[in-house]
C-alpha cells in the first residue's frame, strides 16, 4: 500500500528549530527520505545548505548517524562508509550520500562517476536548489538558462542545465529517479523502492529555493508543483532500464493535461527578471520536446 | 632483550615490503590510485585480496582524493584502513589529508616519495611528502626496505593508540624498485604485536552521532548543558596528539624490538655521532649514502658521525639536541626545498637549536631532486667544502648551496 498523509509515520528524524531558511524545500525533502529509511542509515553530506541544517557542535538536528565530508568527496565518503560496513560484517544499513548540485553535477561528480562505475551499495540523493545557495547563490551546473545569480548577475546563465539523471542512467545503475519537494510522497514511494535494490541508486530532488530563487517564503510548494506542471521537471523512475513516469507527471501524462506555459514560472521567480522573449520561446520549445520524448518513452516502455 | 627467533629472510623491493606489511596488519578496507612508482604496491594488494590471502576489501577509487576520502570514511565505521600514494597523488589528496588528521583517524599510508612537476619528472625526491608536513599526520621515513616493512607495522599500533593517521615515506626507486634482504615477521608475532582497532566513535542509528560538524571558533554548550570544545580547542588537541606522540612511538618501537628482535626504540638513527666534530644530517635512504660518505671523511681524519632522521613529524626536537651537543659543524643534505628559504630539515634542525649552549654552523645542501644522483662523494666533497667555509666564516648563510650544475 502506498502511504498517505495519515499512514505516514510520525516518527521524525529532522528536530524541528534546524537552521535552514524557512520555506526550505531540502528540509522538507530530507524528511520524507528519512522516514523513507525508518532512521537505519548512516548519511554522509559534503559541503552544502545541509552541512547548515545539521547544526554547530555540540547540537545537530538530525537524529542518524552522519559523516560530513569535503565538496568533491561525496562518492568516494559513502564507498569508505559502504566498504567499512561490509569489512566489519554490519548489516541492515543503508548508506545515504546528501549532496546539493553544486556538490553533484560540478565538484561532486568525480566521485559519484567512480564509485556507480564500481556499483557502490548505497542511494545517492541529490537536492537540487539549482545554484551554490550556501554560499549566497551563485550559478552551477544546474542553475537554468536565464537565470540571474551571484555569478551571472547581468545576463542570467547562458548555459543549459546538466542533465545530472540522465548522466547517471548512463552509468547502468540499477535505479535512477527524478522528484520534487513538492510532491514528498513521490519522493518516500521512491526512496523505500531504491532501499531494496542493491547498488548504486540516484535520485534528483527538485528543492526550490525562496531567498535563492526570489519567491516568497510561502511559495515554495506550489514553485515546485508549477515546476512539474510546465514539464521542467518531470517526475520518473528507472529500475532495470523500464522507464515510468510517477505521481504528477503520470497523471498529467495519461489525462493528456496540456503542460502549462513556461512564463508563469518564470514570471513568479524574480531570477528570471533578466530572461528574454527569444529565452523563454527556446526554453519552452526544449521542455516541450522532453516532455514528447519522456511520453514517448513511457508508452515505449 | 631481544627474543632469538627463526628469521624468515626474503629478497624483495620496498613496495612489496609495504604491501606485505599492509597484510600482516590485516587491513580491512583499502583504497588506492595507480601512481609511478607506488604502482607495484597497490597491484600486490589487489593481488593479495583477490585471491583470498588477504580478507578485505579492496577499493580500485577514480582519484586519490577519493582514495582518502574512502579511508577516512571507512575507519569511521571502525575498518582499519591503508592506502598509498606517491607525488601528485599526495599533493591531490591534500584537502583529505588535513580531514584525516582532523577527525583523528588512525589511518596508515606509505608514500613513495617522488618528485612534483611541473615539469614531469618519476623519479625521487622528498619534495611530496615534505609539501604535506603540516597537515597534521605523523611522517616516519625509512632508510631501507625493512625499515618499510618494519615501520608500516608499528604505524598502525602507534596511530590506534594516539588517533592520528601516519605517512610511511619511503624513496621512490632507490627502495621501492631496489630488492634487497628482508626479514618478513610471522603472522602470529605481528597479531600478538597489533591489538584491534577501536574506533573513538562508532556510528550507529541506535545512538546516533553526527561527525566533523561545523564547529565554532569558541566553546560552546551541548543540550546537556555540558560546555565542549570551539575548533581552536579541538585544534590544539591534534597538536598535544603530536607533541606527545614520541613516547607512544618509541613504545611502540621498544616492543617491537622486544617482539621481533629490531631495535626502533629511538626517533631517528645515529652512525658514529657520540663524540663527532662534525655531523652529516641526512633523511630517509640519504642516510644510508651519508654514512658512506662519512666512512670517507673518517679515513681522511675527519672526525664526522651521521645523524639520520626518521620521525620527522613530530620533529624530536630535545633528542636531536642531545645528539648534537659535540658537534661544531652540521651538514644538513635536503632532498626537497621550501622556496625561497632552505631545506625542510635544515630549518628544523637550526630551529631546534636556538636557544641552546649548542652554537654549531650549520650548512645546507639541496641534493637529489628529481632522481639526480647522489654520490657519497658528492656529500664528502660538499663536506669537505663546508668545513673549509669555518675558516671565513661561522655563521650560517641565507640560503643552502645546491649540488647540480648552476
Amino acid at each position: 500500500m502506498k502511504a498517505n498523509a495519515v499512514t505516514l509515520t510520525d516518527k521524525e528524524w529532522i528536530l524541528p528549530g534546524n537552521r535552514t531558511c524557512p520555506g526550505c524545500a531540502l528540509s522538507l525533502a530530507y524528511r520524507h527520505i528519512l522516514k523513507a529509511l525508518e532512521g537505519q542509515c548512516i548519511v554522509t553530506v559534503p559541503a552544502s545548505c545541509a552541512t547548515v541544517l545539521h547544526g554547530m557542535y555540540p547540537i545537530t538536528a538530525v537524529n542518524v548517524p552522519c559523516v560530513n565530508t569535503p565538496f568533491a568527496s561525496t562518492g568516494a565518503s559513502a564507498t569508505g562508509l559502504v566498504a567499512g560496513l561490509k569489512a566489519l560484517g554490519r548489516k541492515g544499513l543503508t548508506v545515504l550520500a546528501f549532496a546539493g548540485d553544486g556538490g553533484t553535477h560540478d565538484i561532486g561528480i568525480q566521485s559519484l562517476s567512480g564509485a556507480a562505475e564500481r556499483q557502490m551499495d548505497f542511494i545517492y540523493v541529490c537536492y537540487d536548489n539549482e545554484g551554490y545557495m550556501n554560499t549566497g547563490n551563485q550559478r552551477s551546473g544546474s542553475t537554468p538558462l536565464g537565470a540571474v545569480s551571484g555569478t551571472t548577475p547581468l545576463l542570467g546563465k547562458q548555459q543549459y542545465q546538466k542533465d545530472m539523471t540522465a548522466i547517471m542512467e548512463a552509468h547502468g545503475v540499477p535505479y535512477v529517479a527524478t522528484c520534487s519537494a513538492s510532491y514528498p510522497l513521490d519522493l518516500y514511494e521512491k526512496v523505500k523502492k531504491a532501499r531494496t535494490i542493491e547498488g548504486t541508486r540516484f535520485i534528483h530532488v527538485h528543492t526550490p529555493c525562496p531567498p535563492g530563487w526570489l519567491f516568497p517564503f510561502s511559495d515554495t510548494i506550489k514553485i515546485g508543483e508549477l515546476a512539474v506542471e510546465t514539464g521542467l521537471v518531470i517526475l520518473y523512475e528507472i529500475e532495470d532500464n523500464i522507464f515510468r513516469l510517477t505521481s504528477a507527471s503520470e497523471s498529467m501524462a495519461s489525462k493528456g493535461t496540456p503542460l502549462r506555459p513556461l512564463r508563469e514560472y518564470f514570471l513568479q521567480q524574480g531570477r528570471f527578471k533578466t530572461i528574454t522573449e527569444e529565452q523563454i520561446d527556446e526554453l519552452q520549445e526544449w521542455v516541450n520536446t522532453r516532455w514528447k520524448q519522456c511520453l514517448h518513452r513511457a508508452t515505449h516502455a | 632483550m631481544a627474543v632469538p627467533r627463526k628469521s624468515n629472510i626474503q629478497i624483495i623491493d620496498g613496495n612489496q615490503a609495504a604491501a606485505i606489511a599492509a597484510k600482516l596488519s590485516r587491513v580491512q578496507v583499502i583504497a588506492a590510485y595507480p601512481i609511478t612508482p607506488q604502482t607495484p604496491l597497490t597491484e600486490q594488494l589487489s593481488l593479495f585480496v583477490e585471491d583470498g590471502e588477504l580478507k578485505a576489501e579492496y577499493v580500485a577509487v577514480e582519484s586519490e582524493h577519493s582514495a582518502m576520502a574512502v579511508c577516512t570514511s571507512a575507519s569511521l565505521v571502525g575498518a582499519r584502513t591503508f592506502t598509498a600514494t606517491s607525488s601528485h597523488g599526495l599533493a591531490y589528496m591534500h584537502e583529505m589529508l588535513h580531514w584525516a588528521a582532523g577527525a583523528r583517524l588512525p589511518i596508515v599510508m606509505a608514500c613513495v616519495n617522488r618528485a612534483i612537476g611541473a615539469p614531469w619528472n618519476v623519479l625521487n625526491d622528498q619534495q611530496d611528502s615534505i609539501s604535506q608536513r603540516d597537515t597534521g599526520w605523523i611522517q616516519i621515513y625509512c632508510r631501507n626496505n625493512q625499515e618499510v616493512m618494519d615501520s608500516v607495522i608499528q604505524a598502525y599500533r602507534i596511530a590506534e593508540q594516539v588517533y592520528v593517521p601516519v605517512m610511511i615515506c619511503y624513496d621512490g626507486y632507490i627502495l621501492s624498485h631496489t630488492e634487497m634482504p628482508v626479514d618478513v615477521p610471522d603472522q602470529e608475532d605481528v597479531d600478538k604485536y597489533l591489538l584491534p582497532y577501536k574506533p573513538h566513535t562508532i556510528l550507529d542509528p541506535a545512538n546516533p552521532k553526527n561527525y566533523n560538524l561545523v564547529t565554532l571558533a569558541n566553546p560552546r554548550v551541548g543540550v546537556d548543558g555540558k560546555l565542549c570544545h570551539g575548533y581552536m580547542e579541538l585544534r590544539y588537541l591534534l597538536q598535544e596528539a603530536l607533541q606527545d606522540c614520541p613516547k607512544t612511538i618509541i613504545e611502540a618501537g621498544d616492543e617491537f624490538n622486544r617482539v621481533f628482535g629490531r631495535d626502533y626504540s629511538r626517533l631517528f638513527w645515529e652512525d658514529r655521532n657520540e663524540d663527532a666534530e662534525i655531523t652529516i644530517v641526512a633523511m630517509g635512504s640519504l642516510a644510508m649514502e651519508a654514512i658512506v660518505a662519512a666512512d670517507m671523511l673518517r679515513e681522511q681524519g675527519f672526525n664526522v658521525g651521521v645523524l639520520g632522521l626518521r620521525v620527522f613529524r613530530p620533529f624530536p626536537k630535545a633528542d636531536v639536541v642531545r645528539a648534537l651537543r659535540k658537534s661544531k659543524l652540521i651538514v644538513v643534505f635536503d632532498k626537497n626545498i621550501s622556496y625561497g628559504s632552505e631545506g625542510a630539515t635544515c630549518s628544523e634542525i637550526k630551529s631546534a637549536l636556538y636557544g641552546t649552549y649548542i652554537n654549531a654552523a650549520v650548512r645546507n645542501f639541496i641534493v637529489g631532486l628529481g632522481g639526480r644522483d647522489v654520490k657519497a662523494r658528492e656529500l664528502v666533497e660538499a663536506t669537505k667544502r663546508a668545513i673549509a667555509s669555518l675558516k671565513e666564516t661561522v655563521i650560517n648563510p641565507d640560503y643552502p648551496e645546491w649540488i647540480c650544475r648552476i
